[in-house]
């Protein structure tokens, strides 16, 4: 039994998803959250329908998705004109080398608006940037709080002070740091993508930080005590029992984190200017066209949906890290 | 033989928790041989567990000391391992690394990679786990869990085996079959060991002598009942034996008659010596130590 949960992971689920088909819970897998979605829409058109703004009417589900293949269809469109640039840049240079080969060759960068899927690449790289910076300080910190009461109690209370924080709050002084800071003729980042990915990162550092600590002094007493009888090193016992113990926590704490970092991400990119999502729903609020709230709205969905699915990407990465793989995890 | 192998002197412990203090042990005086099996015994709260936590170095004596091959020990080390009751594997590791995470710590120095690879399948196959090497411990029973853990404390080869109700939350066939197999591997490789029990049986069947401690608060050593049964043991044969038989009454009289859990009202003289209730305590589970409340605590 226990053999082929573990061999066969994959199989096991497909077999349990077939076997819910056949006794035809598929009903309440597939009509019940279709019906749900149908509700929605209809509400939403019904009201959309009511809603006059000084921008137009208030965009249904019919009008967004007008935007959406319209968004796309620009994509394209950009695509095709920065190839086509390329394309003639190489023409000339080749055509300058071939008259003169000592010519020097001017390498030129498109410079085209970035499309709305340049702005979520953007922003994913920012969330991830920011979320990065903050968990390699959140962990080994929230590890260390865990092992040591004394280092427990002497952060803890800046840890509950700045937790409540908002990200928009903090960015002005990051802004300013990192314009007095960061400055180099050749930047690697744009002082915008910083000021972004900073943000992010001192909102997202708590969740990770309180429950690693949370998941590190909930260690059993016992596995401490073998530890102890083994004369482990320190970095062996953090290693081979705080670490895999504490696990489960930190992942939670990294969910927790990762989607705290999105939603920040948003309202700091509409104010340090960072060319994400956030700039796009900022620039269409100001551009004000009849497109506008269509094209926010699609920005709201787009939003939403790739937060869904960061949440399930860590989800299947913790399944993937975790030693107790029957664990039910949600 | 050198009668002073294992030498727990005048040990007393006294708890801190929340500025009041509680006094669990007092003068806790024991001597073991090497090779020597002892048994703990004594009611829940009693204060068995911080004995042998002390001798671990898990805990530390508020006076007397603990000296071992005529040098003090104080803190934790391999020398002695401890069984713990509810067998303390790590969850994430397979029952070959379990083994290996502690021969790997205390052989790290001194034997090879293919060496400590022996060493690591030769105790599993000591404890007959040797055909689940890569299960992990939830994938095992109870039963072989206390065999991994076993296995775990015998390959750190310690000086001292120190066992906390190794066999308490096993079902008794189960417990059987593991006293049998503790048997014979101290047998075979004369391990001291300090194990405590609340089973009865299991104390006579194992032990060279039996050390019976008295109640808290303020425990200490009441009476210690030698057991001069020949060995190899068979439990069945034993059964009828009117050594055994006697024995076994020996330590019940102690546990019911003499120190016989009090009701708070009455004082003890007044208290009439009450019959065995063999089966009730026998199996009480003993999870107390004094001492975890006075442990790390997270806000």
């Amino acid at each position: 039994m226990a053999n082929t949960v573990l061999t066969g992971g994959l199989d096991h689920r497909l077999d349990q998803i077939l076997e819910r088909f056949k006794r035809g819970e598929w009903v309440k897998a597939l009509v019940f959250p279709m019906l749900g979605m149908l509700a929605f829409l209809l509400v939403w058109q019904f009201s959309a329908d009511r809603i006059d703004t000084s921008l137009g009417q208030f965009p249904g589900p019919v009008q967004v998705w007008e935007q959406v293949k319209g968004l796309a269809e620009e994509h394209m469109r950009e695509r095709d004109r920065e190839e086509a640039f390329y394309d003639r840049l190489e023409k000339r240079n080749a055509k300058k080398l071939a008259a003169d080969p000592n010519a020097v060759i001017k390498e030129r960068q498109y410079t085209g608006k970035p499309t709305f899927i340049d702005q979520i690449v953007t922003s994913l790289l920012t969330v991830a940037a920011g979320f990065v910076i903050a968990n390699l300080v959140a962990i080994p910190l929230g590890i260390v709080c865990g092992l040591s009461a004394g280092f427990y109690k002497a952060l803890n209370p800046i840890i509950q002070i700045f937790k409540p924080v908002s990200p928009l709050a903090w960015l002005p002084l990051v802004t300013m740091v990192v314009s007095a800071t960061y400055s180099s003729p050749d930047p690697l980042f744009d002082k915008s993508f910083l000021n972004s990915a900073i943000t992010v990162a001192l909102c997202c550092l708590w969740p990770t930080l309180i429950n690693t600590i949370v998941g590190v002094t909930g260690i059993d007493r016992d596995l401490v005590n073998v530890s102890r009888v083994m004369a482990l090193s320190p970095m062996v016992h953090v290693r081979k029992i705080v670490i895999p113990a504490a696990i489960p926590m930190i992942f939670t704490g990294l969910r927790l984190s990762l989607a705290t970092g999105w939603m920040v991400l948003i309202a700091a990119e509409m104010l340090a200017q960072n060319p994400g999502l956030g700039k796009f729903v900022w620039d269409e609020f100001q551009n004000g066209s009849s497109s506008s709230l269509g094209r926010i709205m699609v920005a709201v969905l787009a939003i939403g949906l790739i937060g869904f699915m960061l949440d399930k990407f860590m989800l299947s990465l913790q399944r993937k890290v975790s030693w107790d793989k029957n664990a039910l995890l949600r | 033989m050198n009668k002073r192998y294992l030498d727990i002197t005048d040990v007393g412990i006294e708890f801190d928790t929340n500025g009041k203090k509680f006094r669990a042990l007092q003068k806790v005086n024991l001597q073991l041989d090497k090779g020597e099996f002892v048994s703990l015994i004594g009611h829940s709260g009693c204060g068995k567990s911080t004995v042998l936590n002390i001798v671990a170095g898990l805990y530390q004596a508020t006076e007397g000391g603990v000296c071992l091959e005529g040098k003090e020990v104080s803190d934790p080390g391999p020398d002695r391992a401890v069984v713990f009751q509810n067998h303390s594997l790590m969850p994430w590791l397979s029952v070959y690394d379990n083994v290996a995470l502690a021969v790997d710590q205390v052989f790290r120095k001194t034997m090879s990679k293919a060496e400590r690879r022996e060493w690591i399948e030769h105790n599993l196959r000591l404890v007959n786990m040797d055909h689940a090497v890569d299960k992990l411990p939830g994938e095992i029973s109870g039963g072989m869990k206390q065999r991994v853990g076993i296995a775990r404390c015998l390959a750190m080869q310690p000086k001292v085996l120190l066992m906390d109700e190794p066999f308490g939350a096993l079902d008794a066939l189960t417990r059987a079959q593991l006293q049998d197999s503790l048997m014979t591997i101290q047998a075979e490789l004369g391990n001291t060991v300090i194990m405590i029990t609340h089973d009865v049986d299991e104390a006579v069947l194992l032990s060279d002598r039996i050390v019976m401690m008295t109640n808290g608060p303020a425990a200490t050593i009441g009476e210690v009942l030698p057991v001069e049964l020949d060995r190899p043991r068979d439990r069945l044969a034993l059964a009828e034996d009117q050594a055994f038989v006697h024995l076994r009454q020996q330590v019940l009289e102690f546990l019911y008659a003499k120190q016989a859990v009090r009701k708070p009202a009455e004082p003890a003289a007044v208290s009439p010596p009450q019959p065995p209730r063999l089966a009730a305590v026998q199996r009480s589970g003993d999870s107390d130590s004094p001492g975890d409340s006075n442990d790390f605590e997270a806000a």
